[in-house]
C-alpha cells in the first residue's frame, strides 16, 4: 500500500467518523444521565430530513442546521417527556422515535418535493463545503507533513471540525465542571444527587437537550454536507453504529472518538476494497467489514476483552422518595 | 398502589391508546391535505372489505402473531428481545437450506420440517444474547440489536456468494421444489367446498400461528416454566430466593422466543415468496413489538393487535394505490405512534384513568360503609 491510499483511507475515515462521532456523544450525554437512548438514528434521520429540506428550500446550508436542529431537540424532548416525566420505558420509546423518523421523513419528503421521499439535490450555499485550512497549500508540498496536513486534515466542512472539537469539549463539561459531576452522579446515584438538593428530572432534561442538538449536527451534516440531499432511510444503521461505539468507548469522551474512528475506518476500508484480501486467511467478504462493528461491540459488552459496564442508573425511571 | 379494573387495563385503556395513535395519525392526514374519513374509508375497505382483502390481511397477521407472541413471552421474564427481526431472517435462511436440501415429495412432510428448521435457526440466533446476558450480564437490548445487523450482513453475504443461482442476477434462491408449497386458504378452503380468492397469500401457517397463541398461553399460564418465568419477569431477586435459576428462565425463555419469531418464515418464506429473498421479514419482527405492547404480552392480545396490524399493512397497500398523496410510510408513522402510545407514554392515560377509579372506587366504598372509606 503506498502513501496515496493511506492518506486517502484516512480522509475518508474522519468523514465517516464524523456522523459517528456526534451520534456517539449524544448519546453520552443521555446515558451518562441514566437515560437510555437507542432512538440516535431516529433523530438523526429526522434532523437529516429537515436540513436538507429547509437548505432546499432557503439554498442557506446554516438555516438547514437550524432547522435540523429543532427536529432533533423535537424527537429529544418527546423521548424525554416519555422517559423522564412519565417514566415509561426508555427502549420502547427509543424504538417508536425511530419508526416515526423512518415514516415522517418519507411522507412528509413525499409531500413536499413528490420525488420519491428525497430531497431536491443542495447546490451552491444550500450546502457545507470543504473548508481548507490555512497553509494547507503551501504546506502541501513538504513531505510527509504537507500531504497529512493538505489531504488528511485540511479539507473537511465545518461540521467536521465541529465534531472533533466537541471531544475535548465533552471531556471538559464531563470532568471539569459541576454540571458534569452532577451529570455523571445522577447517572450512577439519583437518590443522591436528590438527596443534594438537585432536580434530577431537570439535569436529565438537560442532557437530552444536548443529545438532541449533537444528533441534529450529525444528521444534518449526513445530508448537507457529506451527501448533498436527503436520502430515504440514509442513517443506514448509522445510530447503532454510534450506540456501539460508545458501548465500546465505556461511555468516555476521548475512547469514543478512537471507536468512532476505528468504525469509520473499518467502513472506508470496506468501500475502498469491497472484498479485503489478506496473505494466509483468504479473502474476508465486504459483508464481514459492515458486521464487525456490531460483532466487535458484542465482545466487548460480553466482557471478553475488557468489560464494558454501563452507568447504574441507566434505562431506570426515577422516582422521589416520599 | 392504584388498582385498576381487569377489564380497564386490558380493554379501556389499550383503546385510548390507539384512538390518541389514530387521532394523530388523523392529523398527519390532514396536514398533507386529504381527508382522515376518506383515508380510513380506503384502509377498512382495502383491509376486510372482500374476501379477497382478508386474505392478504390474514396474511401479515400471520407474520405478526409469531413476531408479537415471541416479544410478548420475552416480556413476561422482563426480556426485550428486540432481536425478532434477525431471528426471522434466520428462520428464513433455515427453511430454505432444508427446502432445497431435497425434492419434498409432499406438503405434510414439508411442513414439519419447516416448522423445526424456522424454530432452530430462530432459537439458535437468540440463544447467543440470551446466554451473554444470562452468563455476561450483557445488555439483552444491544445485543439483539447487534445481532440483528450481523442477522442481515450474514444473509446478504450467504445469498449473494453461496444460495443465487450462478446465471441470476437478484440475490435470491432458486424456487423451493413443488413438494414444499404449502396450501393457501384458497385450496384448503376448497377441500370443504368454500370458495375463496386464489390470490391471497395466506395458507396453513395461519391455523399453526392460532396454534402457537394457544401453546404459549398454556406455557405461560399453564405450566411449572411458565410460572417460573413470571416469577421472574416479576422480581428476579424473588425467584432467585424461590430456586429458581436465572440462566435457566433466560436461556429458555429467549430460545422459545427465537422459536416463534424464527417459525414467522414458515408464512412468508415457505407459504408466501416460496424461496429466500432478501429482507424477506420486512419488517414484521419490529412490528411485534407493537403488537406485543397493543396485546399486553397476552396471547389473545397478541392475535387481535396483530390483525389490526395486518389490517394497517393491507390497507396501506390500498391507501397508496387510492390515495397517491399518502405514501405507503403512513402506516410506518401509525406503527410508530402505537409503540409511543401503547408502550412509551402508556402512563400518561394510566395515571388519569387510576386516579378516575380510585375517585369512583372511593365514593363507591364510602356509599357502602356509611363514610368511613
Amino acid at each position: 500500500m503506498d502513501l496515496d491510499i493511506v492518506l486517502q483511507l484516512a480522509d475518508s475515515t474522519i468523514r465517516l467518523a464524523t456522523p459517528l462521532l456526534l451520534a456517539c456523544l449524544a448519546g453520552l450525554y443521555s446515558e451518562r444521565s441514566g437515560v437510555f437512548d437507542i432512538g440516535l438514528e431516529g433523530k438523526m434521520l429526522i434532523a437529516a430530513f429537515f436540513a436538507a429540506a429547509t437548505a432546499a428550500v432557503t439554498g442557506s446550508a446554516w438555516t438547514g442546521l437550524a432547522a435540523g436542529l429543532a427536529a432533533s431537540l423535537v424527537f429529544s424532548m418527546l423521548h424525554a417527556v416519555a422517559s423522564i416525566t412519565f417514566r415509561g420505558n426508555q427502549l420502547i420509546s427509543g424504538v417508536a422515535i425511530n419508526f416515526l423518523a423512518v415514516g415522517m421523513t418519507a411522507l412528509l419528503g413525499h409531500t413536499w418535493f413528490r420525488q420519491g421521499g428525497q430531497t431536491p439535490q443542495l447546490v451552491g450555499a444550500a450546502r457545507f463545503h470543504a473548508i481548507d485550512l490555512p497553509g494547507a497549500a503551501a504546506l502541501a508540498d513538504v513531505p510527509v507533513i504537507g500531504p497529512i496536513y493538505a489531504e488528511v486534515i485540511s479539507g473537511h466542512s465545518v461540521l467536521v471540525y465541529i465534531a472533533f472539537l466537541t471531544v475535548p469539549l465533552t471531556w471538559w463539561v464531563l470532568y471539569r465542571t459541576r454540571f458534569g459531576l452532577r451529570l455523571r452522579a445522577v447517572g450512577e446515584n439519583p437518590a443522591a444527587v436528590d438527596t443534594a438538593g438537585i432536580s434530577v428530572p431537570l439535569l436529565r432534561y438537560q442532557a437530552l437537550v444536548i443529545t438532541g442538538i449533537l444528533c441534529g449536527i450529525a444528521g444534518a451534516y449526513l445530508s448537507t454536507s457529506m451527501n448533498a440531499g436527503f436520502v430515504r432511510e440514509m442513517t443506514a444503521g448509522k445510530g447503532f453504529i454510534a450506540l456501539a461505539a460508545l458501548i465500546f468507548a465505556k461511555w468516555r469522551p476521548w475512547p469514543a472518538l478512537f471507536a468512532t474512528l476505528l468504525f469509520g475506518l473499518l467502513e472506508a476500508v470496506g468501500i475502498r476494497f469491497q472484498n479485503v484480501e489478506i496473505a494466509g486467511i483468504g479473502t474476508i467478504p465486504v459483508q464481514f467489514m459492515q458486521a464487525l462493528p456490531y460483532i466487535l461491540t458484542v465482545v466487548i459488552l460480553a466482557g471478553f476483552v475488557g468489560k464494558a459496564v454501563p452507568p447504574r442508573a441507566g434505562g431506570e425511571p426515577y422516582v422521589k422518595e416520599e | 398502589m392504584r388498582r385498576i379494573p381487569v377489564w380497564a387495563d386490558v380493554v379501556l385503556i389499550p383503546l385510548i391508546n390507539l384512538a390518541l395513535a389514530v387521532f394523530v395519525s388523523g392529523l398527519v392526514v390532514l396536514y398533507i391535505g386529504e381527508s382522515p374519513i376518506k383515508a380510513m374509508r380506503v384502509l377498512l375497505q382495502g383491509s376486510i372489505g372482500s374476501a379477497y382483502a382478508w386474505g392478504y390481511t390474514l396474511y401479515y397477521a400471520t407474520n405478526f402473531i409469531f413476531t408479537g407472541l415471541a416479544v410478548a413471552v420475552a416480556f413476561h421474564a422482563r426480556l426485550f428481545n428486540i432481536g425478532g427481526e434477525g431471528q426471522a431472517a434466520l428462520g428464513g435462511l433455515g427453511v430454505a437450506l432444508v427446502m432445497m436440501a431435497w425434492d419434498w415429495p409432499h406438503w405434510a412432510l414439508a411442513l414439519p420440517a419447516g416448522i423445526i428448521a424456522s424454530a432452530f435457526f430462530g432459537a439458535a440466533w437468540a440463544a447467543i444474547p440470551a446466554w451473554l446476558q444470562a452468563r455476561r450480564g450483557s445488555h439483552i437490548v444491544i445485543t439483539t440489536i447487534m445481532f440483528n445487523f450481523i442477522a442481515s450482513a450474514l444473509l446478504v453475504y450467504l445469498l449473494v456468494n453461496h444460495l443465487k443461482l450462478p446465471s441470476s442476477m437478484s440475490p435470491e434462491t432458486p424456487s423451493f421444489p413443488p413438494g414444499a408449497h404449502l396450501p393457501t386458504a384458497h385450496e384448503m378452503l376448497g377441500w370443504i367446498g368454500v370458495r375463496f380468492p386464489k390470490s391471497p397469500p395466506v395458507n396453513i401457517a395461519l391455523p399453526l400461528a392460532l396454534l402457537a397463541a394457544f401453546a404459549v398461553w398454556v406455557l405461560i399460564w399453564r405450566t411449572r416454566l411458565g410460572y417460573e418465568i413470571r416469577a421472574f419477569g416479576h422480581s428476579e431477586e424473588a425467584a432467585r430466593y424461590g430456586g429458581i435459576s436465572p440462566v435457566r428462565i433466560i436461556m429458555l425463555t429467549m430460545l422459545i422466543s427465537g422459536a416463534l419469531a424464527g417459525m414467522m418464515a414458515v408464512n412468508a418464506v415457505q407459504g408466501e415468496a416460496e424461496r429466500l429473498v432478501l429482507d424477506s421479514v420486512q419488517g414484521a419482527g419490529f412490528v411485534g413489538i407493537a403488537v406485543a405492547l397493543m396485546g399486553r404480552s397476552h396471547p389473545v392480545g397478541v392475535i387481535l393487535a396483530a390483525i389490526l396490524f395486518g389490517m394497517l399493512y393491507q390497507g396501506g397497500v390500498e391507501l397508496e394505490f387510492e390515495m397517491p398523496a399518502i405514501s405507503r410510510e403512513m402506516i410506518v408513522v401509525i406503527q410508530a405512534l402505537v409503540i409511543l402510545f401503547t408502550g412509551a407514554l402508556d402512563n400518561m392515560v394510566r395515571i388519569p384513568v387510576g386516579r378516575l377509579f380510585m375517585r369512583i372506587g372511593r365514593s363507591g366504598a364510602k356509599a357502602g360503609t356509611g363514610g368511613n372509606g
